[in-house]
């Protein structure tokens, strides 16, 4: 077996499905949180295969931002789940729905 | 060699993320460090790829930074079990997943096509290095680095808004 940007691809799209149906399946806020992580990751990888096939740094600076970005958003969202654990003792998402009618 | 790497870590990776997602493991512990060992896994295609500098930043900023912000709230929190499933309509729990798939098809026969290719052209001699990707951090992105630290204290100074109780 020889390994092609197909084999990583492949994967990657694996892993950002696991995510999206982690999101879908999974009730606290916290473990939504985490899938979110999951498609991010997913993404990164083929940002990188890409990178790697196209032999340009593009792809990986691309991946730095998107570090970055998922290093603020689990701040915030950690943050809103501890204040949101504050006011209703509890973090799961089909329990808040104060927006929905 | 590297194909008998690339098998192993994405049998592990593959786990993972099923511990992470099925709501089977109802301990949000047990997935937080499911979540850390895919995480690893994941930085082990990044070296595979020869992207040596995005690796170890995926090692020491996500695995270690943001796996121990998670863990920290979790414990703090003491969340053990999610109570329950969820009364979630049937939309969600089984038509999302079954869409979610029908997606995942779609990419991989994408990535089937003969215009993906099946093996990698030699990489450069500086490829993925801290050089190589300091020269055009500083030069061609060095806005978007400029907006992207801006971010972060925005983000620093949200999150202690919102945690803190009284300001």
């Amino acid at each position: 077996m020889s390994l092609g940007p197909d084999k990583f691809l492949i994967l990657s799209a694996v892993l950002f499905t696991l995510g999206v149906i982690g999101v879908l399946l999974r009730r606290g806020a916290i473990s939504i949180l985490m899938s979110i992580e999951l498609m991010l990751n997913a993404a990164n990888l083929a940002f990188i295969t890409f990178a790697r096939q196209f032999n340009a740094t593009d792809g990986q600076i691309y991946v730095f931002f998107i570090i970055t970005l998922a290093a603020a958003e689990a701040a915030i969202g950690l943050a809103i789940v501890i204040a949101l654990f504050r006011l209703r003792d509890s973090t799961d998402v089909d329990e808040l729905s104060l927006l929905k009618w | 060699m590297e194909s008998i790497v690339f098998i192993v870590l994405s049998i592990l990776a593959v786990a993972s993320a099923l511990v992470v997602i099925l709501p089977v493991f109802r301990n949000a512990i047990v997935s937080a460090l499911a979540l850390a060992l895919n995480l690893v896994c994941v930085a082990g295609f990044f070296f595979l790829l020869d992207a040596q500098f995005i690796g170890f930043l995926q090692v020491i900023v996500y695995a270690g930074a943001i796996m121990v912000l998670i863990l920290f709230v979790l414990m703090l929190l003491n969340i053990h079990d999610e109570r329950h499933l969820g009364p979630s309509g049937f939309f969600q729990r089984f038509l999302g997943p079954l869409l979610a798939v029908g997606f995942a098809a779609i990419i991989v026969s994408a990535a089937l096509l003969p215009a993906t290719g099946t093996s990698f052209d030699a990489a450069e001699e500086e490829f993925g290095t801290v050089n190589a990707l300091g020269m055009d951090l500083f030069t061609r992105f060095f806005y978007p680095f400029e907006a992207i630290s801006l971010l972060l204290v925005v983000a620093m100074i949200g999150a202690v808004l919102l945690a803190k109780r009284r300001l």
